[in-house]
């Protein structure tokens, strides 16, 4: 996301390219981005319409699905609000300050990247479940975490955070210094100077990068179900119950959910890409 | 540090707080899940762990995961830098959709990655009956386990490739065109060797995708023992049945993946001179 694709047009050259092979690779293209992914998407937004417009309405409004999309939503919702301080404190001490192990501690952050959801459900469950590394300290304490709805929020927790850090890096990278030494010379504290001037100039990093964290939590499958005891109307997210939906062999109804994620997730994107352009705006200002 | 910084820096204390709580979120979310995975495969010690590596289905979803990247990463590679080259290289209407649909299998969850092909091939899908007839399976088959991977692998071979193509311009291409080569001359000799390490990155994030994805082929999989079963999968098919050691050692392995690839990772960052973050 820090190296955006450009949008605007290229140069004069570019334009008028004397380069062959645009016919081939636009064919490739083209073909390529049809069937893998523009024919499967078409099936996918005609497919809940089968079941009518009052069938429809059913198929989204039961209690089952509400208390799915309700938690799936509100967990991932939570989930990057929270991130979104701890990434801007990542963010921020990666980018300002050296000690030792910073390389290290970089390439960590890219870890719930890299690491299969699978792997990380079940690392995860093992860590707090009730004998585990952090579960057996949180215990005592009455705080159950694994096979309850707040293992589904630490799940998200866990896939959302580089998305925030990496947001907010190169944002933070590029914010020009002579505001904060204005400031300061003006006699502002530290904290003054970081309240009043270095954090309303990211907010519209910071909105992104919660955008980037909810649409990422939202969809999340892998590392959720192993977490989260999956107990109808409690803890079941609405990607596993489209999974259970089509498992009882109702395309429909599956259809119909993956529909209303779909849009909201487009809905964020289009949100996300706003920001970008404004960020983008921002910095060449 | 000069007194130009010292301003604009937040005090030394404030700096240690700082990074003290930086570490240990990293280490308390991050390094802990990853240090579990390890430790709970060797649990019953190395010897356990080889023998459950070694059982017929283990061996079976290793192989099945290595053909569904073998056959899904080369597909998206070479659509990946035709799609690279069309779009970083020349300029025509339709362009930014273009982008925008290559990026749009990143903002999809898996689950719905997987669906959508089941409402295409599916028993009760758009061609699910026809192809019955034929005796052709996609669906519960290694066909829709590629046609998963394709789909949320699709962007990272493009995405890598654009934004580097499109800084480094045209001029190079033009000489060598100018200069009489052909086309695929000039792709061979001049655009390959200034975005290999670019492609490489690319296709190294691919590639971890593709053998790490569970959602996609978790729905068009059918879970079907020593069949379908990728090791993602595999791993669930395990943890369900209890087999602890069994899904932690399978596990291990794409952990150990993980670990490689955010090295080579960084090396190939270090490379490019490009920083920070596989969501690029």
């Amino acid at each position: 996301m820090n190296a955006t694709i450009s949008r605007r047009p290229m140069s004069r050259a570019a334009r008028r390219s004397a380069l062959p092979g645009f016919r081939l690779s636009l064919g490739v293209t083209l073909l390529w981005l049809s069937l893998i992914v523009l024919i499967p998407l078409i099936a996918l937004a005609l497919r809940p319409w089968s079941l009518g417009l009052t069938g429809l309405w059913h198929a989204i409004s039961e209690p089952r699905v509400l208390a799915a999309l309700r938690l799936s939503f509100g967990a991932a919702g939570l989930a990057a609000l929270l991130n979104v301080p701890l990434g801007l404190l990542i963010a921020w001490v990666m980018v300002r300050y050296r000690f030792p192990g910073r390389n290290l501690a970089d390439a960590l952050i890219d870890m719930p990247l890299a690491l299969p959801t699978a792997v990380a459900g079940i690392a995860l469950t093992a860590l707090f479940a009730r004998n585990g590394w952090i579960g057996a300290l949180l215990t005592p304490l009455g705080i159950k975490v694994a096979y309850t709805p707040a293992g589904v929020l630490l799940a998200m927790l866990f896939v959302g955070l580089p998305f925030v850090v990496r947001t907010l890096e190169p944002v933070l990278m590029t914010l020009p210094r002579e505001a904060e030494e204005a400031a300061a010379t003006l006699g502002a504290s530290r904290v003054q100077t970081v309240w009043r001037v270095v954090l309303p100039a990211l907010v519209p990093a910071l909105l992104a990068s919660f955008a980037a964290a909810l649409a990422r939590g939202v969809g999340e499958y892998g590392s959720v179900i192993f977490i989260a005891g999956n107990m109808p109307m409690v803890s079941e997210i609405a990607p596993l119950l489209i999974v259970i939906r089509l498992e009882q062999l109702d395309y429909a109804g599956a259809s119909a959910l993956a529909l209303v994620m779909l849009s909201f997730s487009f809905f964020l994107l289009f949100v996300l890409n706003g920001l970008q352009a404004r960020i983008a705006r921002q910095s060449a200002a | 540090m000069n007194s130009r910084h010292s301003v604009i820096r937040e005090s030394r204390a404030t700096q240690f707080v700082l990074i003290l709580a930086t570490v240990a979120i990293l280490v308390v979310l991050l390094l802990l899940p990853l240090a579990v995975v390890f430790s709970e495969a060797l649990r019953r010690g190395l010897p356990t762990a080889l023998a459950a590596l070694a059982s017929p289905d283990a061996i079976t979803a290793i192989q099945l995961t290595l053909l569904v990247a073998a056959i899904s990463v080369p597909l998206n590679t070479v659509c990946g830098l035709a799609a690279a080259w069309c779009i970083g290289r020349f300029r025509f209407r339709g362009r930014s959709l273009l982008i925008t649909l290559i990026e749009l299998p990143f903002s999809v969850s898996p689950v719905i990655s997987g669906l959508v092909w089941v409402l295409l091939f599916g028993a009760n899908g758009w061609l699910g009956p026809m192809l019955d007839d034929a005796g052709i399976r996609i669906i519960f088959a290694l066909p829709g386990l590629i046609l998963a991977t394709l789909f949320v692998t699709l962007p990272f071979v493009v995405r890598t490739l654009l934004p580097l193509m499109q800084s480094q311009g045209a001029t190079e291409e033009e000489a060598a065109l100018t200069l009489g080569a052909s086309g695929w001359q000039v792709f061979w000799r001049v655009t390959l060797p200034n975005i290999r390490w670019g492609l490489l990155y690319g296709v190294l994030l691919c590639n971890a995708r593709a053998m790490g994805e569970f959602g996609a082929v978790a729905v068009v999989s059918g879970h079907i023992r020593g069949q379908t079963m990728t090791m993602p999968l595999q791993i669930e098919g395990l943890f369900n049945d209890y087999d602890w050691v069994g899904a932690f050692t399978i596990a291990a392995v794409l952990a150990l993946l993980a670990v490689l690839t955010l090295i080579a990772k960084a090396a190939l960052e270090w490379r490019i001179g490009r920083r920070g973050g596989m969501l690029a």
